[in-house]
């Protein structure tokens, strides 16, 4: 159970910080160049953050402890797989989504 | 604020209804793409615990998936609040490079409409609006700002929308259906089309390695640290510019 002032807690930050990330260079610095190093950095942004997110949930037991589920390897595989192949994220989401579903039908 | 109005600019800064138009038609194919994630974060936000309400407003004020999905994610695992907001803010850095490049097409626009923009900046509303700008180099500023609007206004109305039909089916869904493993395979989905190249692939690698190997630490910190050595991986790879130099 999370409690509901911790949820409100994080809509709210995450709401005004989002807010201040997107008006930054439209509005508190406009017309200041935003430096090149800068740019290329944030260019790595998601493909940093997505990955260190996505890792331990996929070796995760569930429980905090880490573990090689072959189900849970195997179907983050697969959309890995789809995505980079087609470069489309509706594909990648369709084959993983698909494979999640086909595991949990035949209730290996 | 240091910038120059010129006067035609000036006058031609009321968003146009053509401009605005041709954004709304421009978001008709992208609405496929942002309507699962919208169904998803809302049946996920109720499976993890939070109301209709919440689920809504964390759509309404916050508007960007990944980021949402991110916070939470952590909140189901209990990390502090501020670790929460933190990662969401981490997700939506990105943000900050769209704002930067889309600011250059919108000199002398005045701060109400910067205002109000900045509320329907996506990776949708921006990955569109500078592809127009490209094509049409010559077109006036309201048209412009309309497209941007168009795009943006329809993407996040789908977005609140499908979070809500997604929010009243999760209600429907019983608890401990193992719908946890849908948050990895839709940041898989929305990070595997970007993994191109050297840079970009260390990054990934470095990162997950890191966050995995860390991820006893404490208060989901191991996760912003993992992040930050693979954006330092990627930014220490030479670009192709340097490398023949």
């Amino acid at each position: 159970m999370i409690p509901d002032w911790k949820i409100w807690t994080v809509i709210a930050g995450l709401a005004v910080v989002t807010y201040l990330i997107r008006f930054s260079f439209i509005g508190l610095l406009a017309g200041r160049r935003i430096p090149a190093g800068m740019t290329r950095a944030l260019g790595f942004v998601p493909v940093a953050v997505l990955p260190a997110l996505i890792a331990p949930i996929v070796l995760s037991a569930g429980d905090g402890s880490l573990s090689a589920d072959p189900q849970r390897i195997i179907t983050a595989m697969i959309a890995l797989a789809a995505g980079a192949a087609t470069r489309n994220v509706l594909a990648a989401l369709v084959a993983g989504m698909a494979t999640f579903l086909a595991f949990g039908a035949t209730g290996l | 604020m240091d910038q120059r109005p010129d006067q035609t600019a000036m006058q031609a800064a009321t968003v146009t209804r053509h401009g605005f138009g041709a954004g709304l038609l421009a978001a008709l194919p992208v609405l496929l793409a942002v309507a699962p994630f919208g169904l998803i974060f809302g049946i996920l936000a109720v499976e993890a615990g939070l109301e209709i309400t919440q689920t809504m407003a964390m759509s309404s004020v916050v508007i960007a998936g990944a980021s949402q999905l991110a916070a939470l994610q952590l909140l189901t695992e209990h990390a502090p609040a501020l670790i929460a907001i933190l990662t969401g803010a981490v997700v939506n850095l990105r943000m900050a490079m769209y704002s930067a490049s889309i600011a250059v097409h919108w000199q002398s626009t005045p701060m109400h409409w910067r205002m109000l923009a900045a509320i329907v900046l996506t990776d949708q509303s921006y990955a569109l609006s500078i592809q127009r700008y490209r094509r049409h180099p010559g077109e006036s500023l309201g048209d412009r700002l309309g497209f941007f609007f168009g795009v943006g206004s329809l993407t996040c109305c789908v977005w609140i929308l499908a979070t809500y039909l997604g929010a009243t089916l999760g209600n429907r869904i019983p608890p401990g259906w193992g719908l946890d493993f849908v948050v990895p395979i839709t940041f898989i989905a929305i990070v595997a089309p970007m993994l191109r190249g050297r840079a970009n692939l260390l990054a990934a690698a470095v990162a997950a390695t890191l966050a995995v190997l860390l991820s006893g630490l404490p208060y989901g910190m191991g996760l912003l640290v993992a992040a930050a050595a693979g954006i330092e991986a990627g930014f220490l790879v030479p670009t192709a510019k340097e490398h023949n130099q």
